[in-house]
Formats: C-alpha cells, sequence, structure tokens
C-alpha cells in the first residue's frame, strides 16, 4: 500500500505515573465541569442538615440545660461542626468510591476504553483516588465557608480541620474503590455497606458526642473507625486542643489505610481490566 | 517474517480451568487487512486483548509492533487503536469532548487533540453532531465515534471486535468506506466478525478460528477454492422431502449438504447441474443457483451446530 500522504505518526510513548494520574482527573474533571450541579446538593447540603438539626435545634437544648457542659466545654455547635466536616468527607467519601466506580467498569464501561491506552490500570486506579480527594477538599471547603457564617467556627484552626477530614475520607474511600472494583452485581453490597458502616459509623465515632459516653465494651469499634480519629483530629484542629502525640497516632492510622487502599485498588485494577 | 505487525507463536490464553486460546501462530503483515472469523466463543476476543496488550498471555510468544506486550504494553498501546466489541463511550459527555479527552490519555497536547478532534468528526461525519452528548446518538454514529476515537493517537495497527455487529445495512456500509479508506492511508487492520460478507468485503487475509484453534487460513479467495467449490446449486423441497431425493442427485456434485428443507450441491457449474437434475426427474420446489461464498467455508469448518 503507498501511503497519499506521509501519514501523522502514533507517539509510542508510555506515561510517567504522575503525568497518567494527571490526565485521569482531567478526564473526570471534564465530566464534573458539565454535571457538578447534581453533586452539589449531595455533598455540601447533607452535612448542613445535620448541623441544623442537631447543631442548631438539639444543641440549643443541650446548651441551656448546662448538664452537658460538665462533657463539653464549648457551645454544641462549634463541638459538631468540625466533626461534621469529617463525617461530610466519609459519606461522600462513600458515596464517590462505590457506584462511580463500578459503573466505570460495568455500565458505562470507560476503564475498559482508558485500559486500551497506554496508562495502565495501577495509574488509572490512583487517577481515581486522587480524583475522589479533590471532589472531598472541594465539598469541604464549602462546607466550612457555610459553617462560618453559621458563627460555628472558632479561630482559624478550623481551616487545619479540613486537610485532616480530606484524610480521613481517603481512608475510607482507598479501600472502599478496591471492594468497589471488585463487584461484579448490581451493587446490591453497597446498600449493606451504607447500612452496616457508614450509618453506625457516622452515630457512634463520636461525632454527636464523645466516645467516653459509649458502654465500654463498645468502645474497640469506635477505635477502628476511620472516622473517631478524623474527628479526633478535625475537632482537636478547630478548637486548638489537638495534643501532638494523640494526633500523629490518629494521622498515623488513617495513613496506614489510605495506603493500604491504594495498594488493594491498585491490585484489584489490574486483576480486572487485565484478564 | 521479521517485519511482521504481530507475530504469535503458540499464544495461548486461559482463565482457570478454561482455554480460550489454545496455541495458534499468527503472522500480520504492513499495510494488510487481517480477519479474525469463527462463532461465539472461538477465541477471537480473547486473542484481540492479547494483541492489544491488555491481556497478558499464558504462554507463548507474542510480538506486536517488534515490541513484547509483557514488556513494553504502554508504549505499544500508544501505537494501536482498538475499537472494542461493545461500545465504551462516555455517554454523559459530548461526542467532541470524547475524542478530546481520549486524546489525552494518550499524552497529546491540548492543541492537537483539538485539531484532531475536528479533523475525525469530518471523517465520521458526525460535525453537526459534536456538541451533543453521546447517550442519544443512533448506534451507527456511536460505531462511528469509537473508530474516531480509536484514531486520535495516529495508530499504525488498528484492532476492530466486530466492528459492525448490530447495525442495520446503510451504517455497516458507511463504516466498511472509512475502513477502506484507513487501508488506503496505510493502516493495518486487524478484525473479527461473524460476517462472511464483511470479512470478503474488506480482508485481505484471514484465519478461521474455532474452539480456540485456528483451522483454516488464506484470501478468501483461496479458503473458497480450497474448501468449497466455485458454484452451490441449492434445491428447495418440502421439509422432509428433501432426504428421498438425496440419491438421485448425490454424483452431480463435488459434496452434497442435507439441510431439513433443501440439498446443498457443491459444483463448479450449477446451471449443468441444475438441468442434469431436471433430466433425472428431480422436481424440487425452487432451485437456486449462486456463487460460493465464505459463509460456505465457514459452515464447512466450523459445523452448523450452535455453541453457546
Amino acid at each position: 500500500m503507498t501511503a497519499l500522504l506521509d501519514p501523522p505518526r502514533a507517539t509510542g510513548a508510555a506515561l510517567p505515573g504522575w503525568r497518567a494520574t494527571l490526565l485521569v482527573v482531567e478526564g473526570l474533571w471534564t465530566w464534573y465541569r458539565r454535571n457538578w450541579r447534581a453533586t452539589v446538593i449531595s455533598s455540601v447540603l447533607q452535612p448542613l442538615l445535620f448541623l441544623v438539626a442537631f447543631g442548631v435545634g438539639f444543641g440549643t437544648l443541650l446548651d441551656r440545660g448546662g448538664r452537658a457542659q460538665q462533657v463539653i466545654d464549648v457551645p454544641y455547635l462549634v463541638y459538631l461542626a468540625p466533626a461534621l466536616l469529617a463525617v461530610g468527607a466519609i459519606q461522600n467519601a462513600a458515596f464517590e468510591s462505590t457506584y462511580p466506580v463500578l459503573s466505570a467498569f460495568k455500565w458505562q464501561r470507560n476503564y475498559w476504553g482508558v485500559s486500551a491506552t497506554p496508562i495502565t490500570p495501577g495509574q488509572l486506579a490512583c487517577g481515581q483516588l486522587s480524583w475522589i480527594t479533590l471532589r472531598l477538599a472541594g465539598s469541604g471547603a464549602a462546607y466550612l465557608l457555610v459553617i462560618s457564617l453559621f458563627g460555628a467556627a472558632r479561630g482559624p484552626g478550623i481551616v487545619a480541620a479540613l486537610p485532616l477530614a480530606v484524610l480521613c475520607g481517603m481512608a475510607f474511600s482507598a479501600p472502599v474503590v478496591a471492594f468497589a472494583a471488585t463487584v461484579e452485581n448490581d451493587g446490591a453490597a453497597f446498600n449493606a455497606l451504607f447500612r452496616f458502616v457508614v450509618m453506625p459509623m457516622t452515630l457512634f465515632s463520636g461525632t454527636f458526642f464523645p466516645i467516653s459516653q459509649l458502654p465500654e465494651p463498645v468502645r474497640p469499634l469506635a477505635w477502628i473507625s476511620p472516622l473517631w480519629h478524623g474527628t479526633e483530629l478535625t475537632r482537636g484542629a478547630a478548637l486548638g486542643v489537638l495534643e501532638l502525640g494523640p494526633a500523629l497516632g490518629h494521622t498515623a492510622y488513617l495513613a496506614a489505610l489510605v495506603i493500604a487502599g491504594v495498594l488493594l485498588a491498585r491490585w484489584r485494577f489490574r486483576a480486572r481490566l487485565a484478564r | 517474517m521479521s517485519d511482521a505487525l504481530v507475530q504469535a507463536r503458540g499464544l495461548r490464553k486461559c482463565f482457570g480451568d478454561i482455554e480460550a486460546v489454545s496455541g495458534i501462530d499468527v503472522d500480520v503483515r504492513p499495510g494488510e487487512a487481517f480477519g479474525f472469523l469463527g462463532p461465539n466463543g472461538a477465541g477471537k476476543s480473547s486473542a484481540m486483548r492479547m494483541i492489544g496488550c491488555v491481556s497478558p498471555r499464558t504462554a507463548g510468544e507474542l510480538q506486536v509492533l517488534g515490541l513484547d506486550p509483557d514488556v513494553d504494553g504502554p508504549r505499544i498501546r500508544a501505537r494501536l487503536g482498538v475499537v472494542p466489541q461493545q461500545d465504551n463511550l462516555d455517554t454523559e459527555l459530548s461526542v467532541r469532548d470524547n475524542l478530546h479527552v481520549y486524546g489525552r490519555y494518550f499524552g497529546l497536547s491540548r492543541a492537537a487533540v483539538r485539531a484532531k478532534a475536528t479533523e475525525l468528526l469530518d471523517f465520521a461525519q458526525l460535525t453537526d453532531r459534536a456538541s451533543d452528548k453521546v447517550e442519544p446518538l443512533s448506534g451507527g454514529m456511536k460505531r462511528r465515534l469509537t473508530i474516531a476515537r480509536s484514531l486520535v493517537n495516529d495508530p499504525e495497527l488498528m484492532l476492530l471486535d466486530e466492528p459492525t455487529t448490530g447495525l442495520d445495512p446503510q451504517a455497516r456500509h458507511l463504516l466498511w468506506d472509512r475502513l477502506f479508506r484507513l487501508k488506503q492511508q496505510g493502516v493495518t487492520l486487524i478484525l473479527t466478525t461473524h460476517y462472511m460478507d464483511e470479512a470478503e468485503q474488506l480482508c485481505d487475509r484471514l484465519v478461521v478460528m474455532d474452539g480456540g484453534l485456528i483451522v483454516a487460513e488464506g484470501s478468501p479467495g483461496d479458503l473458497i477454492a480450497r474448501y468449497s467449490s466455485r458454484e452451490v446449486l441449492e434445491l428447495r423441497f418440502a421439509p422432509g422431502e428433501q432426504h428421498g431425493q438425496r440419491a438421485a442427485v448425490d454424483e452431480l456434485a463435488e459434496r452434497l449438504e442435507e439441510l431439513p428443507d433443501r440439498l446443498l450441491l457443491y459444483t463448479t457449474d450449477g446451471e449443468r447441474a441444475l438441468s442434469a437434475a431436471h433430466q433425472r426427474g428431480v422436481r424440487p420446489v425452487s432451485s437456486l443457483v449462486r456463487r460460493a461464498t465464505l459463509e460456505d467455508v465457514f459452515l464447512r469448518l466450523t459445523g452448523r451446530s450452535l455453541v453457546d
């Protein structure tokens, strides 16, 4: 065959990991830029509803009664707001790490499209997780703005709480993404995850009351919950009472979950796409 | 052959206990259109996924563009264009955005991708739908977009897995036309199909796969000459009556096949066989003389019974 023109040639180049990761993020951003409206409601409004219902409504009762002050020495709204930052991160992480991942494997199948490009499955997993990190940071920042308007922020420490909340969210997101990559059916397992993991975690991780109020035998359950570690960090940072030792401990636990989750997710993406 | 774009020797793929590809040898030369034919489950798609450097081989040797997929997968994939069996476009993005995003995955600059997208929209006749979302497009349009998308990196080798399955005749002919143009530009094509007319239209050379093995190899003309006759005479009868007529016409054909309502006589001269049959008093309900096609070869090699 004689070519009519000298045809342009493919690059034939592999991509360095950071570049591939950024390109996956860029692809997801292209989608988000056109469809962000639908996600704003669920990611900011939900923690806000919690804040109004518990922080303002329920909190007024607590603060008036005075007995809660024996355990919590700040207004309940101020106590609750930074913890809800962590709850929001966990809930957004749960949502962003389940159906969108399953869909990209099974319904939309766009991961399969990516697998035919120089981007490797492991790089794809890292890109997806980086994107979720950005989403959590964005929603968290929006939530921070709103709670400052409520007067629930006390001092600049709440800004330091944001990256800690994102870390907390990713400690949950990364293992869940790995799990979502193994789901083959229509995602019924996610309902169980929401009901039996996310919901109890939200209620019993020290968000609404300190875990010292939990019966002693149940407390170890809170200790394994990433949300408890995240709550200790965000609340400690926001109220300016964080001590170095515990802070390092909580951060190390969350970082370990992130690292384990990233490794698991990369492995599951490879196993599913390159079979 | 050393200049082969794809060279496989004893290539095998197992999924657990199931062997999808049981040791095949393939050479695809630059500029040719090469076809994998076979019934569902013959191992075509598994072979394609190994050549596409997404599915690691279980055993055997494989070189694609002179490189080993196990070592240089990403570098090879940067030079391939892949049209998967099932579309995996991003249906919530616009037609143009699909091309942009995909081009970026190859590490191309935004400016290069923008220019390429405009060119490909024209090639795929989708320019006036460029800003529409993919979701409501027809099957033919989505397929054209998938083919356009696979060209975004100027591939040297295209892998098309059943490119026209499920499309209406107009859409198929338009796609064939686009594939011809690519071939004229020197792009090497590898495609799988179970449409015999597609294989005859597009392929310079093809292999027939069955049960994970290659059972025949050659150009469409070669295969027809080797495994069929030049013409086929079809004699139709009321269902059931064909069997009684078998003996009368048996020696008129090189090979005879009996179906529930007809006899197929494979012969070099169909008209002569037909008049000979008439002379012997055979009175079919209707008769048809036609050229032998790849379909006759295919059915002979892979059988008429359903495999899946």
